[in-house]
């Protein structure tokens, strides 16, 4: 970590006159953070297979001054999903920009913007969610909160109903090895109706890339939100991603996490659920091979009564891929009527791939229905029998059976465009034919 | 057709077929019939290229090719069908997909384009109705959920879809009722041409009644120990499968 103390005491200046006073004023308390803590070491109760210094240890670069980089031709790059028009935006490394006009305005009071901007021009309203789900706790955490200078601020004010997706593309692109602290502020108030789909990409593969981004999500009373995150990276991008959510009373959120493409991510969602009456839906679908790595690692906290969560988790790894899932759940005192379900689900199709399962329920309560189940295991070699006898190659077969494995994941979609793009994508990405450019209609930058 | 000679074949180190020899002619249909644990299944499991089965000995030709040497898949595509005694359920890989795939795959080998999708329907229409198979199950994930006659009649679907040239029938009539089993046994009935030949594994005499056989063979020990005419079923059925086994065991 003291590279980045030393980084950020010589380059305070520069971080502070590039950012709103509402970012500058959590760094003293970050900073105190990263300089009495240390990173988790690996093997640790919550990083068994996550070595959190290793993927900070390098040197990245950090773009400190804000340096415009050239952002039109990775602007052209569009992660389409037939058959659904969005409110398109863009995170180029942490940069906010908005893409091309849709024709539709947004509804009146909808924010949709850059944080950095929307925290100098309206520092009451940002100053209200900004840290505030976030726990500064984790050194991770911490070091975004540190150095963090923009990102995107989504404000959706109460009784709004979006009737089309927000789509936020974020793209990792850079000349030097990057480091990026980007900042996801979305703040959805009560009776919203509203979704949210990030696409996580990388260009310029030949390059390493550490994304540290926070996510700071707070659902208002008896709204309903959406947000699916699908990272399709690259082999040398690591993803840490810190994901915090709150949620008032009869609210109901679905966070779908997918990761088709990656180099190492670890993901923490933290969901703390303080109203009654809420539903939750935390759903992740995992796909590596070669020496891929991917850590999600949950904790869904039930503060008062009468909840449902339900969690579920898939994951195929191939090669030499490491997957690792931690599922904890508290049901504190007094949250009575809690129904909380976890299920994760694992295939692995080789001798040297790895996972490591670990449900862990916390129970302060009598009156609640709890259950929690995880399996590792391979192909069903009778139904790859039955399908060959059939004429379908085991390569076939075997794509048939991974699809299957992911259909409850990829149903559990509430939009059916995306559902159908997911199916594509991951019978892509299982024959191995998903690549950057592969098939998002886009012209990425020559490389 | 098909030459099976000298058969050995062995599940975890254990013998199992202790030299099958076995021909089949175009037209023709084999009864093999035996008592429970005598190999019955294992036969049919090597022919369709089970990999749980090793085969230590022998030789099996089918057309000229040497069928040991194919994979299942391709097995398929030269015209070897297996009907399961316990069909496979798949859940989340639904008949449509799954039909689609083996059609596909079966064209692909004889360099042939995909059907359409018109094709394909109209195909799976037909198919259907030869088994009286439900429309609705089409849409369901394969065998998942399905009755133990569903399950039987959607096997001969696939056969009538595939269009083998030898059909092996594993215990077919197990689970079945005797309205289903006259669906079934009337499917493959309709299938039969001079072209193809059959081969029906069953425990009982029932469902030669219905599928005239032009050969008995009984299995024992891994062996076929005897070979005879549709009467010989019959005897087999009065008098069971005791009097078998007392000759055999007292060579």
């Amino acid at each position: 970590m003291k590279q980045y103390i030393d980084f950020y005491n010589s380059q305070r200046s520069t971080i502070e006159a590039n950012s709103a006073t509402i970012l500058n004023k959590l760094r003293k308390e970050a900073l105190d953070v990263v300089s009495s803590s240390q990173l988790p070491k690996i093997g640790g109760e919550n990083y068994e297979i996550t070595d959190l210094n290793s993927i900070f240890s390098p040197d990245y670069g950090i773009n400190a001054k804000r340096i415009d980089m050239p952002v039109d031709a990775a602007l052209a790059f569009r992660c389409d999903v037939p058959n659904m028009s969005t409110w398109l935006y863009f995170l180029f490394n942490d940069t906010f920009h908005a893409g091309k006009a849709s024709g539709i305005q947004l509804p009146e009071g909808v924010i949709i913007d850059s944080l950095n901007k929307v925290a100098n021009e309206q520092p009451k309203l940002v100053e209200k969610f900004y840290g505030k789900t976030a726990t500064i706790k984790n050194p991770q955490v911490a070091l975004n909160t540190l150095l963090a200078q923009d990102g995107i601020f989504i404000y959706i004010p109460d009784n709004t109903i979006l009737e089309r997706p927000i789509q936020l593309v974020n793209i990792l692109n850079s000349q030097v090895p990057l480091m990026v602290n980007r900042r996801l502020l979305i703040a959805v108030g009560d009776n919203v109706q509203a979704k949210l789909l990030i696409c996580d990409h990388t260009q310029n593969t030949s390059l390493n890339y550490l994304n540290n981004q926070v996510i700071e999500v707070s659902v208002g009373r008896n709204s309903t939100f959406d947000l699916y995150d699908l990272e399709e990276s690259s082999n040398r991008t690591s993803r840490v991603s810190s994901l915090f959510a709150s949620q008032d009373e009869g609210s109901n959120l679905l966070i779908n996490s997918i990761t088709l493409l990656n180099g190492i991510t670890r993901n923490d969602f933290a969901i703390e659920v303080n109203g009654t009456n809420c539903e939750t839906h935390l759903n992740g679908m995992a796909i590596a091979n070669e020496q891929q790595h991917i850590d999600n690692h949950t904790f869904i906290s039930h503060n008062t009564s009468r909840c449902t969560s339900n969690e579920l988790f898939k994951y195929i790894l191939d090669n030499e891929a490491k997957g690792a899932f931690t599922g904890r759940i508290l049901v504190k005192q007094g949250a009575d009527k809690i129904e909380a379900y976890q299920s994760n689900k694992n295939l692995i199709a080789s001798d040297k791939a790895k996972m490591h399962t670990k449900p862990q329920l916390e129970i302060y309560n009598d009156d609640v229905k709890c259950s929690h189940g995880a399996t590792i295991g391979q192909l069903d070699q009778n139904a790859l029998f039955y399908m060959r006898t059939r004429g379908i190659s085991e390569k076939e077969a075997s794509m048939l059976l991974m699809q299957a494995f992911m259909n409850d994941i990829i149903n559990s979609v509430r939009m059916d465009a995306l559902s159908d793009r997911l199916k594509h994508l991951v019978e892509k990405r299982l024959s191995g034919e998903l690549t950057l450019c592969g098939d998002c209609g886009a012209k990425c930058p020559k490389q | 057709m098909l030459d099976i000679k000298n058969l050995h074949a062995n599940i975890d180190g254990k013998e199992i077929l202790k030299g099958i020899n076995l021909v089949v002619r175009p037209g023709e249909v084999h009864a093999i019939m035996g008592p429970n644990g005598s190999g019955k299944s294992t036969l049919s499991s090597v022919l369709a290229g089970n990999p749980a089965f090793t085969v230590t000995a022998g030789t099996v030709d089918f057309y000229g090719k040497d069928l040991l040497a194919l994979s299942p898949e391709d097995r398929s595509h030269e015209g070897v069908f297996l009907s399961f005694q316990y069909p496979v359920e798949i859940p989340g890989v639904s008949m449509v997909n799954f039909m689609r795939a083996a059609i596909n795959e079966k064209r692909k080998y004889f360099n042939e384009d995909p059907l359409s999708a018109t094709e394909f329907l109209k195909l799976m229409r037909e198919k259907r109705a030869i088994v009286e198979l439900d429309n609705k199950l089409a849409s369901r994930s394969v065998n998942e959920g399905f009755s133990g006659g569903e399950k039987k009649r959607n096997e001969i679907f696939q056969m009538a879809v595939l269009e083998p040239r030898l059909s092996i029938l594993d215990e077919t009539d197990s689970g079945l009722d005797i309205d289903a089993l006259r669906i079934v046994a009337g499917g493959v009935n309709k299938l039969k041409t001079e072209n193809n030949a059959t081969i029906v594994i069953t425990h009982y005499q029932r469902l030669l009644d219905y599928i005239k056989p032009d050969f008995v063979h009984v299995l024992y020990k891994g062996k076929i120990v005897k070979t005879g005419g549709p009467e010989l079923a019959l005897e087999l059925e009065e008098k069971g499968y005791d009097w078998i086994k007392q000759e055999e065991d007292a060579r």
